[in-house]
């Protein structure tokens, strides 16, 4: 969280052209009293309780990325057992001493590894890693804000992401171990601590750190919304917002208005465990003797989960949209294809996801026409699902494409959507779903179209971004080697998972051993776990390109390096608190005016020259 | 040890190399100039999509002959065959959109790369366009949801009624069968009287809970629809037999139901798949606990008269197991509390 990029020296850039609207700088969007303050800073209020919403997001990336590490270090260490199942590692046992005996990791282990890697890359690597890092980078620039809307709240809500990254960081190292209930956490398994040694203590880690992981995206979530809705700068209107404004407000919508279900879902699970209730517990008979608790009804933490479970997935995929969006765009040098049918469609993605969430639950004894009712919703997102990935092919068409790093992953994104979306047809077919079901084909799908993509998401946005972040460039070669082998390498790990998924294989198996069905994939299993390997070295190249280049990297001697439209180029190199030196520039058109009447690129900030309408 | 410490200095050296290689083109970037640079990249990189596209293409075809039998199982449930008909249906309109589009992402950023004197073309929208790429797929769907439903409450409808029905009961981590004895009817169970040597709770006072029996192995009569009617004593795990496209979740406190009809004996399987050792297995597909990937049970598909002459072998379970032993003087116990019980909440509502 260091940022020794910032040099005092810097701060006079600034060519935005703000000298003909005096009157920006008097206006009601005034959270603090701008850019001064920096002055007053020290290490502590600067880099630690800052509330400049540049140093949050960046607190929210590098916190982001250890998650990022610690998670695909967990999945590395279960793939060995899915590879080489029994085989002795003795350098397990060296590491993890009791949960990998004579070097073999297990099975409770091994549920606690899938776990933890599950709940650490959705909620605290691509939720708040990703919306985190993304909405207090762009929001308040790309919108020409001085901060967030509260910078104090902003400040707390980093803070209570830290708290419960402690939390689940302490419940590695309870003696029975973290959660091994898996990330959806469904009770009895999760409401019963007997039912399992992750289950004890382990789970109620879990919950607490779930429950301040939530308060921490409701804080962050109020934030971005007043943000977007009161601080736009002059004539900055909803209809000339870039994507990613877009993709990040609604992004913070839904999460506002799902995550509370999961709050009270953990709460009435927490009274389950600890205090008697029986919300959803009834007639259960464990370990030799039966439960007292009755009338409680264990599906009913499946609706409240996925109420909020199937919203969060366009949480985490819905700035991945903006971003690519605006990355594709730049780099292609066109404008966004039917920007008003991107807005749209992600705004009927919004309301949708909020419908859907049962088609998780087809044969959990669900009643067959209410399911037939989430079938025909379901396959309804597909429609603007579709129309996005036309619309991004559409922009790179006839375009003058820079393979920027970034566009690179953005180009990747659209082709992981595609991949993974399709196969969400299937699934969402309740008749089909029998089959296919808490097989391997639901782990391709939800690994390519919200794991891999979200990441290639993620990666376009910290490479395009980097420059605004620290004022330097990441090496360039690094970043080309990092994405061909993650291009490559996630496909060969998840695309072959489809197969084992037709075959029936269950997922959460910590061996096949006891089935000749799901037997025959040995080789295939390490082949996957051995392009899991490399993938996750490739890592290694970007966290070195990265923090390097914080250092080191090649100073940025343009303002905006990519000749980008946005107006978070307009601020200086390593801009201070508050953003813009001067006054607030005034915004004169759409973000997407690229290769318009021959010229290269118009920044939003230019004026409307004569005859020319303020959209497109 | 050595090999591990040889894999570790391979990794450095490796990671070595690739960072001397990105600063040196680094530094040959900053002597060619900018724009020699990018443009050479763009042309690298611009290749690498066409390669990508060919290569994974290739892959593709190739991995699906390579994988085609170990996946494509043939179902052996009359619902099945309708299931993997659908499957199919889908996979051709999917593969359809996937080819369309992969393809002109590949191409399109292969074709389209950055060269010198070249302008993109500004062209923001084609209402047309747009309007075609959502009807079509819209179009596609309803068709899919359509057929999808048709068949969706058929499998969900209700049972045949000459249908054979079977108990099954999912506990850490096996499961527990139970059929009705000669009288055709399962007799009543309840948690309350579940113990280690009444596993499932059966009612004894139940008069046809008498002859049920508990066999250790799933016997069903080929071309006979089964109904099963699925129940879990402690936490949530789901009955997923593939060969039949069935999966059904077992939920304490309730209970669920999936009805099917297997069209291939356990005999002819064998015969089919060359295996000699062939069974169908039943898998617990939903995460119950750590001994879960070892929750199978194991059905046989047989003839009536097959199934009749093991149906004749199996000992009622009251005979077999609680008669006569600890364990039904621990029932009269329980059944007793129970009534007490009982009579207590009822007087407490009487007043
Ligand atoms: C075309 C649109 C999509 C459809 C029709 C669809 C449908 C489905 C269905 C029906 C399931 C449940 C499968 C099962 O458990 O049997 C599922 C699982 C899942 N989907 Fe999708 N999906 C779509 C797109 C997405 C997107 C865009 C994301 C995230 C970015 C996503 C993330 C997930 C996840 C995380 C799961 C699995 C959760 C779990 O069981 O652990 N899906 N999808
Ligand atoms: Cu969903
Ligand atoms: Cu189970």
């Amino acid at each position: 969280m260091i940022d020794p990029a910032i040099s005092p020296a810097t701060h006079k850039v600034f060519t935005g052209d703000s000298t003909h609207h005096q009157d920006s700088m008097g206006e009601i969007h005034e959270p603090h009293n701008g850019h001064h303050e920096h002055h007053k800073e020290n290490f502590i209020t600067k880099y630690v309780f800052s509330q400049d919403h540049k140093m949050i997001a960046k607190q929210f990336l590098i916190t982001g990325m250890f998650w990022a590490l610690v998670g695909g270090l967990l999945s590395v260490v279960f793939r060995v057992q899915l590879g080489f199942p029994n085989q002795a590692f003795p350098i397990l046992e060296t590491i993890f001493g009791k949960w990998a005996p004579g070097g073999i990791i297990s099975p409770d282990f091994y549920y606690m590894l899938v776990t933890m890697h599950g709940t650490l890359l959705v909620f605290f690597v691509l939720t708040a890693g990703l919306s985190g890092t993304f909405a207090n980078l762009l929001l308040p620039l790309q919108i020409g804000a001085r901060d967030m809307a509260s910078p104090f709240l902003n400040m707390l809500s980093y803070w209570f992401f830290f708290m419960a990254s402690v939390v689940m960081m302490a419940s590695f190292f309870l003696p029975d171990g973290a959660s091994d209930v898996g990330w959806t956490a469904y009770p009895p398994l999760s409401g019963v601590k007997e039912s399992s040694p992750g289950a004890s203590a382990g789970m109620d880690y879990w919950l607490v750190g779930m429950a301040l992981f939530i308060f921490s995206s409701l804080l962050g979530g109020l934030n971005y919304i007043t943000t977007v809705l009161n601080l736009r700068t002059k004539g900055m209107s909803m209809a000339k917002m870039p994507l990613t404004v877009w993709a990040l407000l609604i992004t913070a919508v839904l999460g506002l208005l799902s995550f509370p279900v999961l709050l009270g879902a953990a709460i009435l699970l927490i009274f389950d465990r600890n205090i008697g209730t029986s919300f959803y517990l009834d007639n259960i008979y464990i370990n030799g003797h039966a439960l007292p608790n009755d009338g409680g009804n264990a599906i009913l933490y499946q609706h409240l989960f996925w109420f909020l479970g199937h919203p969060e997935v366009y949480i985490i995929i819905l700035p991945a949209f903006g971003l690519v969006s605006e990355v594709l765009a730049t780099n292609a040098r066109k404008p966004i294809f039917g920007y008003r049918a991107m807005i749209l469609s992600m705004l009927a993605i919004a309301v949708l996801a909020f419908v859907v969430w049962a088609h998780h639950m087809f044969v959990t004894g669900l009643n067959p026409f209410v399911a037939s009712v989430f079938v025909f919703l379901t396959l309804l997102v597909a429609v603007p699902s579709a129309i996005k990935v036309f619309n991004w092919i559409a922009t790179i068409w006839q375009g003058n494409i820079r393979f920027t790093p970034a566009m690179l992953y953005a180009i990747g994104f659209v082709s992981m959507f595609i991949s993974g979306g399709l196969t969400g047809i299937f699934l969402g077919n309740s008749s089909i779903d029998i089959v296919l079901h808490d097989t391997y084909f639901v782990i391709a799908h939800f690994h390519i179209v919200m794991g891999v993509s979200a990441f290639f998401g993620m990666f376009a946005g910290v490479y395009h971004w980097f420059p605004k972040m620290y004022g330097r460039l990441m090496n360039n070669t690094l970043g080309y080697i990092h994405f061909w082998i993650t291009m490559v390498g996630a496909y060969m790990i998840f695309w072959p998972m489809h197969y084992m998924g037709l075959a029936g294989v269950p997922r959460r198996y910590y061996s096949f051993d006891a089935f000749q069905s799901f037997n025959m994939f040995g080789g295939l299993n390490q082949f996957i776990t051995l392009a899991a390997m490399l993938v996750f070295f490739a890592q290694l190249l970007f966290l070195v390109n990265f923090f390097f280049s914080i250092f080191y990297g090649r100073k940025l001697k343009t303002q905006n390096p990519w000749e980008s439209n946005t107006i978070e180029w307009t601020t200086p190199i390593n801009a201070g608190h508050g953003n813009w030196p001067g006054e607030l520039p005034t915004v004169h058109r759409w973000p997407y005016d690229y290769s318009k009447n021959g010229e290269e690129y118009i920044p939003q900030t230019t004026p409307l020259r004569e005859g020319e309408t303020g959209g497109h | 040890m050595t090999t591990t410490v040889l894999v570790v200095i391979a990794i450095v050296l490796f990671a070595l190399v690739i960072f001397q290689l990105a600063k040196t083109t680094e530094f040959v970037a900053i002597l060619r100039g900018e724009e020699k640079t990018h443009l050479e990249s763009d042309r690298i990189n611009s290749r690498l999509m066409m390669v990508f596209l060919i290569l994974g293409m290739i892959a593709l075809f190739w991995s699906l002959d390579y994988f085609m039998e170990d996946m494509v199982l043939h179902a052996a449930s009359v619902h099945g065959e309708w299931i993997d008909s659908m499957f199919n249906w889908t996979l051709f309109f999917t593969g359809i959109a996937f080819l369309f589009t992969q393809i002109g992402l590949f191409y399109f950023a292969w074709k389209y790369k950055h060269t010198k004197g070249r302008k993109a073309l500004y062209y923001p929208e084609n209402n047309k366009l747009e309007m075609w790429w959502t009807v079509i797929p819209a179009i596609v769907l309803t068709a899919l949801v359509v057929i999808g439903l048709y068949r969706w409450f058929q499998i969900t409808g209700p049972e045949p009624k000459d249908s054979m029905v079977v108990e099954i009961t999912g506990k850490q981590f096996n499961w527990m069968l139970r059929y009705a004895g000669k009288d055709g009817v399962i007799g009543a169970n309840q948690y309350e009287y579940i113990t280690e040597g009444n596993g499932v709770g059966i009612d004894f006072n139940d008069p046809a809970s008498k002859d049920d029996f508990m066999p250790t192995e799933m016997h069903l009569v080929v071309n006979k629809p089964v109904l099963l009617k699925i129940k879990a004593r402690d936490v949530i795990h789901d009955v997923g037999i593939h060969w039949f496209r069935v999966k059904m979740d077992a939920v304490p406190g309730i209970t669920t139901r999936f009805w099917f009809t297997p069209t291939v004996t356990t005999a002819e399987m064998r015969k089919k798949t060359g295996n000699p050792d062939f069974v169908y297995e039943i898998a617990c597909d939903q995460l119950c606990g750590t001994g879960h990937f070892g929750m199978k049970g194991t059905i046989v598909v047989e003839t009536q008269e097959e199934f009749d002459k093991w149906a004749a072998t199996q000992q009622p379970f009251y005979d077999q197991a609680i008669k006569g032993t600890v364990e039904e003087k621990k029932f009269a116990e329980l059944s007793e509390k129970l009534k007490q019980a009982e009579e207590a909440k009822a007087a407490s509502q009487h007043h």
